[in-house]
């Protein structure tokens, strides 16, 4: 599993945590491997994993078994040399309120060993890349929702890392952050940096991650780039709804030899077909057929959703937004 | 040389951060002010019992106001660290190559200047009360209230570690901090006590802490009441340290 051209390995990474009601198998062996330059995604739920994993590997949570090799170094060895080369965004951020956004990047960079002169060099810098000339000297609680974000990264970055790790990064920003947020994640990966993220937004998945995961239960369920786990539903969806009975309109499709798979998702009848444009009719056929009056339908190409759906038995969607 | 500049370093934040808000000093020092003057008076009529300590009632009193200003200005420190482990200002830190155990110093130790500064201020205000203290007492009087300020400053960090809780924390640490005050004599001598009420005293590390620091305003600086007090305060904040800093290593945001 040493891997020397992988930005991050996994082995049966695992983790537990003690709780009132038993062992809670929070992380149960994950097998990762992220590339050197790639913008790598965990999507899955809440409660999933995702944070446990991140921050076990970002040296903050000790593995309960497995090993892992982080940015060239092993993690449960040499936790200190992995500090030296990646960066570490948490969901909450890091920054002070009752500091300055500027003296927090100083001080963040003397943390990492810069002399002053260095470290107000380096602070400046980060500022205007991010855009924040207009809150740099502002106490960091009167930031709004999108710099603060940008602040955090910039933190993260101070001292460079090869490897950056942000834990859901648009969680709670207004669209127009959220894209800000995603030119960001995109520069960074042009820069040559790698980007480990956390998300529960199937859209910031398929936009920004080159390859990601989709993490349920502590498991892996399934790997790729957005476009290949998309083929693996194959074909389209057909999402609709009758009046009456929703497992008598279930059973009546099942059979259908032009139905690839089907289920019901509370009153919604979701089927996988080949093709939409000839399934379409035909569904419209049969039902007619049996007297079962149509309400709606959908006709849509493969979401990550279905991907997830396909995978879970649940849609990500019904999961709710993080707390 | 690492720890040392770590320490310094996060010294320096925490103190910029204080600074900017000095009116904290002068919060932390009206409870000792009023002690000093609404219950110090009633001393006077006590101090002349047989079994009261010599020095008059001031020079008793005011040692035991210092280690008192130690226990509670340092015992509530752990507040601000678990709004800090709210923000993830802790993991954060803790994400880079920072000595674990410079992040818990350096936050004692601006704890300890702090109390060092209020220390200064109510000896000042007592002078004029009749109190007498020789320079060199002072520098150790000094030095024994840093490191009880530094003890319990680790120990409440340590705590709020363990529980990240403001409502769990307040009770714990108050409801620990009360016997150990009513127990070190600095109210009334522990002189004055029962000796079932004396013998409980004496395990009290704070009791020895006050003891000492009665002997230095005296000027007896070089007996064995203050080699104890400074010797038992000392291996107690050693151990405190390094517990609370394992405790930063450790922390789970």
């Amino acid at each position: 599993m040493a891997n020397e051209v992988a930005a991050i390995a996994t082995s049966e990474l695992r983790r537990t945590f003690k709780g009132r009601r038993g062992v809670l198998e929070a992380v149960a062996g994950i097998d990762l491997e992220v590339h050197h330059g790639e913008i790598f995604g965990f999507l899955g739920p809440n409660g999933a994993g995702k944070t446990t994993t991140l921050r076990m590997l970002a040296t903050l949570l000790p593995p309960t078994s497995g090993e892992a090799q982080v940015a060239g170094e092993d993690l449960l060895r040499h936790p200190e040399r992995v500090r030296r080369k990646i960066g570490y965004v948490g969901q909450v951020g890091g920054a002070s309120p009752d500091v300055t956004g500027r003296s927090e990047l100083v001080f963040e960079a003397r943390l990492y060993g810069a002399d002053p002169a260095t470290a107000r060099a380096r602070a400046e810098e980060l500022i205007t890349a991010l855009d924040l000339e207009v809150c740099a000297d502002r106490k960091v609680k009167t930031y709004s929702g999108g710099q603060r974000r940008r602040l955090d990264m910039g933190i993260g970055l101070v001292h460079r890392p090869e490897l950056l790790f942000l834990d859901e990064p648009t969680t709670g920003l207004d669209p127009q952050s959220r894209a800000r947020m995603w030119e960001e994640v995109t520069r960074l990966r042009e820069a040559g940096t790698t980007v480990f993220l956390t998300t529960h937004y199937l859209e910031e998945a398929d936009a920004l991650c080159d390859r990601l995961a989709i993490i349920d239960h502590g498991r892996i369920v399934a790997r790729g780039t957005p476009d290949q786990l998309k083929r693996e539903v194959a074909g389209d969806v057909i999402t609709f709804s009758v009046r009456g009975e929703v497992a008598a309109a279930l059973e009546l499709v099942r059979p259908q030899p032009w139905v690839k798979e089907a289920s019901a998702d509370g009153e919604m009848v979701r089927l996988y077909v080949d093709r939409g444009e000839t399934a379409a009719p035909n569904l419209l056929r049969l039902l007619d057929s049996q007297g079962l009056e149509l309400l709606t339908l959908s006709l849509s190409r493969p979401s990550l959703d279905d991907v997830f759906l396909r995978q879970t038995g649940r849609s990500l969607r019904e999961t709710g937004p993080a707390a | 040389m690492k720890l040392a500049a770590d320490t310094w370093l996060v010294f320096q934040r925490y103190f910029s951060i204080f600074i900017r808000n000095p009116a904290w000093v002068v919060v932390g020092i009206v409870q000792p002010a009023l002690y000093l003057l609404l219950f110090a008076p009633l001393l006077k009529s006590v101090a002349g019992l047989s079994g009261f300590p010599p020095g008059g009632a001031y020079n008793v009193f005011v040692p035991g106001l210092l280690v008192q200003l130690g226990l509670f200005g340092a015992s509530g420190v752990g507040f601000n660290l678990i709004a800090e482990l709210r923000e993830g200002v802790v993991e954060r830190l803790r994400v880079t190559p920072v000595s674990r155990l410079a992040l818990l110093l350096g936050k004692a130790l601006r704890d300890t200047l702090t109390i060092l500064i209020q220390s200064a201020i109510l000896i000042a205000l007592a002078f004029p009360f009749g109190l007498k203290l020789q320079p060199l007492g002072l520098v150790v009087v000094l030095g024994l209230v840093g490191l009880i300020g530094l003890l319990f400053a680790s120990i409440s960090y340590w705590v709020a570690l363990v529980l990240r809780d403001e409502n769990s924390f307040a009770p714990v640490i108050f409801t620990a901090a009360l016997p150990l005050l009513l127990l070190s004599g600095v109210l009334l001598p522990m002189s004055l006590a029962p000796s079932w009420l004396q013998t409980l005293s004496t395990i009290n590390p704070l009791s020895h802490a006050v003891t000492a620091a009665r002997a230095l305003f005296l000027g007896h600086v070089a007996t064995a009441d203050v080699a104890q007090g400074v010797a038992i305060v000392a291996v107690l904040a050693v151990l405190a340290v390094a517990g609370a800093a394992r405790a930063f290593g450790r922390a789970i945001a």
